[in-house]
C-alpha cells in the first residue's frame, strides 16, 4: 500500500513537470521579446556577426526542437537564463530559496502552532465563549490582504516571516477546527464519556487521535498558502527571496524566469503535500500491526 | 439569516449604495484641487486629500465601485468555467472525467499569486485604465475556477447517479432536455456558493495585485491601487486617515464572509 502511494506520488510529480514544462515552454514562446535578440540592434555589428546571431536563435524556431532542448535542458538542470537580471536562474535559486524556505518554515511552523493550538483550545474546552477570541482574529486575519499584513509588519520592524504565520493560522484554524468538531461530535465519544473515562483521555484518544490522519493534511494546505504570501510580503518588506523574485520577474515580463519559480513553488508543495501522505499512510500501516 | 447577517447584509447595501452614488457624494476622482495639496480632512474634504490634490473619499467610494462590480464579475465567470468544465467532466465520466479530473488536480497544485504573475506578466503592463480592469477582471476569472470545478464534478456526479435522473433517462428524455430540466436547476445553489465564496477571494486578490503594482492602472482607483498610499509609513503616521481603505476593504470582506457562514461542521 505505501509502494502504491509512493508510485502514485512519482507519477504526479512527474506528471507535473512534463506538463509544466510544456506549459512553461510555450508561455516563454508566447511571451514579449521571444526569439529577439537586442545585440541585432547595434549598429556597430557588421552583417556577418548579425547573422551569427540569428543562427544562435534559429532553433527555437522549430517549435519541436525548441521544446525538446527546453526539457532536456530542465532535466539536466539548466533551468535557463534570466535577461530581466542578466545572470543565470539557476545561481539566482541558489542564493534566493534557502532566504525563502527559511522564512516559510517559520510561517508555516509558527501559523500550524498557533492555528492547532487554538483548535484544540476551542474544541477541547468547551467553555461557553472560549471561541469568540478566535473566531475574530482569524476572521480579521482573513478579511486583510496579505500584502496590508506585510505592511503592517514593516511598520513595527518585526520580521516578515512572522506575518506568513498571521496568514497561515486562520485556514489552519478553521480547518482544524471543523474536523476536531467533528470528530468530537461522533457517537463514540458520549459513549467513552459514559464509561467514565477522564476528559483528557476522551479528547486525546477519540478526538484528537482519530483525526491526526485529516489534521496532518492542513501541511499542504499551510506550505501552499506560505508560498503565496511570501510574494507581497517578500516584496513589502524587502526580503531576498523566490517571491520578490518573481514579482521582479512579472514587472520586468521575464517569463522563462516566472515559469522555472512557479513550477518550482508548485514540485515544492507537491512535496510538502506527498510528505505529509506518505508519513501517514506510515503511521497508519505502523498503528494497523501495533493493534493486530 | 440571524442578526449578525443582518446587519452584514445591511453593511454590504450601505457600501454598494455609497459606491453607487459616488458622482452625487463627491467629485470626480481625477479631479485635481491644486490649491489644496495633501490637505487634512475637512467638511470639503471629508477624507482629505492626496499628494495630486484628489479627494480622498472620491477616489475611495469609485475605488469601492471598481472592485465590487469587478469582484462579482469574475466570480461569475470563473462559476461558469466552473460549471462548464465540473458539470460536463461528472456527467459524461469515464475517461473524459479522470481527465479533467488529472488537469484539475494539476491546476490546483500550481501555486495561485505566482500563476497569476506568470499570466499577468504574459500580458502588456502599461495599459489604459480601462484595458487593465479588464485584464484584472479575466485574469481573476479565468484562474479561479479549478477548485469550484471540483465541487460542482463531484455534485454533478453525485445528481448523474440519483433514482430521479436515471428514471429521466429510462423515460428517454433527451441529454440535452435532462441537463437542462434536471440538472442544472438541482446544481443552482452548488453554483450559488461557489459564486460568493469567490466574491472575497477575488476581493483580496486583486488589493493584493494592486499594491503589488500590477493591478487597475491610475488615474483609475480601485481598493488595490488605494492601498499603495500605504507603503508610507510616515504620511500614514500624519494621516490616519489614509487607512480608510483598509479599514472599508476589512468590513466588506467581514461582512461578506459573516453572510457566507454557515453553521457547516465539515472541514472546509
Amino acid at each position: 500500500m505505501l509502494l502504491a502511494r509512493l508510485l502514485r506520488q512519482a507519477r504526479r510529480f512527474a506528471l507535473v513537470l512534463l506538463v509544466g514544462g510544456l506549459l512553461g515552454a510555450t508561455l516563454v514562446r508566447l511571451g514579449p521579446g521571444f526569439g529577439v535578440d537586442e545585440r541585432e540592434l547595434d549598429t556597430r555589428l557588421s552583417p556577418e556577426t548579425r547573422q551569427a546571431i540569428r543562427a544562435e536563435h534559429a532553433g527555437q524556431n522549430n517549435i519541436a526542437i525548441f521544446y525538446v532542448r527546453y526539457l532536456a535542458g530542465l532535466a539536466h538542470g539548466d533551468f535557463g537564463f534570466s535577461r530581466s537580471l542578466n545572470r543565470p536562474i539557476a545561481q539566482l535559486l541558489r542564493e534566493r530559496l534557502p532566504v525563502s524556505l527559511r522564512s516559510l518554515a517559520y510561517g508555516v511552523l509558527g501559523g500550524t502552532a498557533l492555528g492547532l493550538g487554538l483548535a484544540l483550545f476551542t474544541v477541547g474546552w468547551r467553555m461557553p465563549g472560549a471561541e469568540l477570541a478566535p473566531a475574530v482574529l482569524s476572521g480579521l486575519c482573513l478579511a486583510i490582504p496579505s500584502a496590508v499584513i506585510a505592511l503592517v509588519f514593516l511598520w513595527i520592524g518585526a520580521a516578515g516571516r512572522w506575518a506568513i504565520a498571521l496568514i497561515v493560522f486562520p485556514h489552519v484554524y478553521r480547518y482544524s477546527k471543523n474536523v476536531l468538531s467533528a470528530m468530537r461530535q461522533a457517537p463514540h465519544v458520549p459513549a467513552a464519556e459514559a464509561r467514565g473515562l477522564s476528559p483528557a483521555r476522551v479528547f486525546w484518544a477519540h478526538v484528537f487521535t482519530p483525526a491526526a490522519p485529516q489534521l496532518a493534511a492542513v501541511v499542504g494546505i499551510a506550505v501552499s498558502l506560505a508560498f503565496g504570501a511570501s510574494i507581497p510580503i517578500e516584496v513589502i518588506c524587502d526580503t531576498p527571496g523566490i517571491g520578490q523574485l518573481a514579482w521582479r520577474a512579472a514587472l520586468d515580463r521575464d517569463l522563462p524566469l516566472l515559469i522555472i519559480l512557479t513550477m518550482l513553488v508548485a514540485l515544492l508543495t507537491l512535496a510538502a503535500n506527498s510528505l505529509a501522505d506518505l508519513a501517514l499512510s506510515g503511521w497508519g500501516v505502523a498503528r494497523d500491526s501495533a493493534s493486530a | 439569516m440571524n442578526r449578525t447577517q443582518k446587519l452584514a447584509a445591511a453593511v454590504l447595501v450601505v457600501v454598494a449604495l455609497a459606491s453607487v452614488a459616488a458622482g452625487l457624494l463627491a467629485p470626480a476622482y481625477s479631479q485635481q484641487f491644486r490649491d489644496s495639496i495633501s490637505s487634512p480632512p475637512s467638511a470639503r474634504f471629508p477624507l482629505g486629500t492626496d499628494e495630486l490634490g484628489r479627494d480622498r473619499l472620491a477616489r475611495l467610494l469609485y475605488g469601492t465601485r471598481v472592485s465590487l462590480a469587478l469582484a462579482p464579475a469574475a466570480a461569475l465567470l470563473s462559476t461558469l468555467l466552473a460549471a462548464l468544465i465540473g458539470a460536463t467532466a461528472g456527467y459524461a465520466g469515464g475517461r473524459w472525467e479522470r481527465a479533467v479530473t488529472a488537469g484539475l488536480d494539476l491546476f490546483l497544485s500550481l501555486p495561485w499569486l505566482f500563476l497569476l504573475l506568470a499570466v499577468r506578466a504574459l500580458l502588456p503592463l502599461n495599459t489604459s485604465p480601462a484595458a487593465s480592469v479588464a485584464i484584472t477582471f479575466l485574469l481573476l476569472g479565468c484562474l479561479g475556477w479549478a477548485s469550484a470545478a471540483r465541487i460542482i464534478r463531484a455534485g454533478t456526479r453525485t445528481l448523474a447517479n440519483s433514482d430521479f435522473l436515471l428514471q429521466a433517462r429510462a423515460a428517454g428524455t433527451p441529454p440535452a432536455r435532462l441537463i437542462w430540466r434536471h440538472l442544472l436547476p438541482n446544481l443552482r445553489p452548488m453554483l450559488a456558493a461557489q459564486f460568493w465564496l469567490s466574491i472575497p477571494v477575488f476581493i483580496l486578490s486583486e488589493a493584493n495585485l494592486g499594491l503589488l503594482g500590477l493591478g487597475i492602472s491610475e488615474p483609475l482607483p480601485s481598493w488595490g491601487s488605494l492601498l499603495r498610499e500605504l507603503e508610507n509609513y510616515s504620511a500614514v503616521l500624519r494621516n490616519p486617515w489614509m487607512l480608510a481603505p483598509v479599514v472599508l476593504l476589512v468590513v466588506v470582506v467581514s461582512s461578506l464572509q459573516l453572510l457566507l457562514r454557515t453553521e457547516d461542521r465539515e472541514p472546509c
